[in-house]
């Protein structure tokens, strides 16, 4: 091997990287807006009997991002902007199912564990490496849970736009208002989605990063990630269009 | 998806980086591009105009699919709420004389026939229907209300108004309809529009009971609207005005960027 060349390795294909940094602005629309709506009958809060610990929203939270007064033109944008998240992340899931990119995704027997693993690595209460591969155990759950949380937010932001046309999804909720605060705390799972989601990235450094930018990840000959990845059994079976 | 590799050198592979981030440069543009031209378009109706476009767009959607064989929930009595929550008073923050009050309705037909003048005496006299339904505000909260009055149906083909024909208005004979009918109170502070097919809807109502007793001044005494399957801004209280077109008759909220339809 000549010093010149360096090696990359493929790690993220084109159409994911597109479904991704597509939906980053288009879910930020739907938050914002969400929360431009939500201010109008802002009844949530974290309670403990009779204390309340954390109301959503705090008064200065609302000043803060002019919040206030702002309900049309909330529902507007979520009306208008909810097209674009649903085919997003309809494309997502389908392309994930044509490619086989769903058999790095899904989580598997041992994934559970292995999210634990990754877990107290992570809360550096463990030594134990991480596992070398595209996504672990912990990835891949949090990769999954947010699809099925993204498809509730569909089913219950429906079940809430259209309560008597989809009576029966709104039932299926457990009626309006619980659907109304399924759709609420998914949007809170998000934020904290988010928020682990970027300390995880930083945490794994510019390689990982770029990866998602170029696709390519690149391999460094010290790193004994390239000699001790394995492709796994599933990987030379891809599935076929 | 294999796990590929390759081989690249040091120059083809920031080429490769420059290339991936600088569309992802301008992608981020583009974005900003797009926020910028929403909110740099003009008004229609109280929202940006690429948003309004995709309000009238899911009001077409709507439209297509919505049947009227769906009905609203009904509740029993009992679980009608006591204390009826008051949210606007536009139109209605004064007394009415409700001894005097007459409902106007311009039938949209011309002659003799454009224009009668009914009283609370003469809706009473029509059959009496309630209803315990979850009325929902367009705010996002909901409350188990009961209501009593006309079904709008039942005063429509009563009164002979609704049909350009002046026949009994029917969904049948769509071409009969009009599209629309517009509502608004004495005053003239608060006006609301509603397609036909809705106001046909089997449970839109008339009414002049809450929970059995007269309406309250701030119920919109004597007679207001009752559509359950409309959020709450469209459920006009002390009706002074009836009208039929099939131009949209202008609408409060909708002038302030909501929705038309605000169907359910």
């Amino acid at each position: 091997m000549p010093d010149e060349k360096i090696t990359i390795r493929k790690k993220h294909p084109l159409a994911i990287r597109w479904f991704h940094w597509v939906n980053f602005p288009v879910l930020f629309v739907m938050i914002w807006s969400g929360t431009l709506i939500y201010w109008a009958n802002d009844e949530y809060a974290l309670r403990l009997g009779d204390l309340e610990l954390f109301k959503f929203y705090p008064p200065g939270f609302y000043k803060a991002l002019n919040i206030p007064f702002r309900l049309a033109d909330g529902m507007a944008w979520h009306f208008a902007f909810m097209w674009l998240f649903f085919i997003n992340g309809f494309l997502y899931v389908l392309y994930t199912m044509i490619s086989g990119e769903w058999r790095y995704l899904l989580p598997r027997r041992g994934s559970f564990k292995e999210a634990w693993f990754v877990l107290l690595h992570d809360l550096r209460l463990s030594k134990k490496p991480l596992p070398e591969k595209k996504f672990n155990g912990a990835q891949q759950i949090a990769y999954t849970s947010i699809v099925i949380m993204g498809v509730g937010s569909l089913l219950t932001g429906l079940a809430i736009y259209k309560p008597t046309q989809l009576h029966w999804l709104t039932w299926l909720f457990g009626g309006y208002e619980i659907a109304r605060l399924i759709h609420f705390v998914l949007t809170i799972g998000y934020c904290l989605f988010f928020l682990v989601h970027i300390a995880q990235v930083v945490k794994a450094g510019w390689n990982n990063f770029q990866a998602m930018v170029t696709g390519w990840e690149r391999v460094r000959p010290a790193d004994p990630s390239a000699i001790m990845d394995e492709p796994e059994q599933v990987i030379d079976n891809p599935a076929q269009p | 998806m294999s796990e590929e590799e390759r081989q690249v050198s040091p120059a083809d592979w920031n080429r490769r980086k420059f290339m991936a981030f600088g569309v992802l440069g301008l992608f981020g543009a583009t974005v900003w591009g797009v926020r910028q031209w929403i909110v740099d378009s003009p008004k229609v109706d109280g929202a940006f105009a690429p948003l309004r476009s995709a309000l009238e767009f899911n009001e077409r959607v709507n439209g297509t699919i919505k049947s009227d064989d769906h009905s609203v929930k009904e509740f029993p009595k009992e679980l009608a709420a006591k204390k009826v929550r008051v949210n606007g008073n536009y139109g209605v923050d004064y007394p009415a004389d409700i001894a005097a009050w007459k409902l106007a309705v311009f039938t949209g037909r011309p002659g003799n026939d454009g224009q009668l003048s009914i009283t609370m005496d003469q809706l009473r006299a029509l059959p009496k229907t309630e209803i315990v339904y979850d009325f929902k505000c367009i705010e996002g909260w909901s409350q188990i209300t009961h209501w009593g009055g006309v079904r709008f149906k039942d005063f429509a083909e009563h009164f002979l108004v609704g049909s350009k024909s002046g026949a009994a208005p029917t969904n049948e004979k769509p071409e009969d309809l009009f599209k629309y009918m517009g509502l608004r109170t004495p005053d003239g502070e608060y006006y609301v529009g509603i397609d036909m097919k809705s106001a046909l809807h089997p449970q839109t109502i008339l009414a002049y009971e809450m929970n059995g007793a007269p309406l309250p001044m701030n119920q919109g005494a004597p007679l207001r609207l009752i559509i359950p399957t409309k959020y709450g801004v469209k459920n006009l209280k002390r009706i002074g005005i009836m009208m039929f077109s099939d131009e949209r008759p202008k609408d409060y909220w909708h002038e302030r960027g909501y929705d038309y339809d605000c169907a359910l």
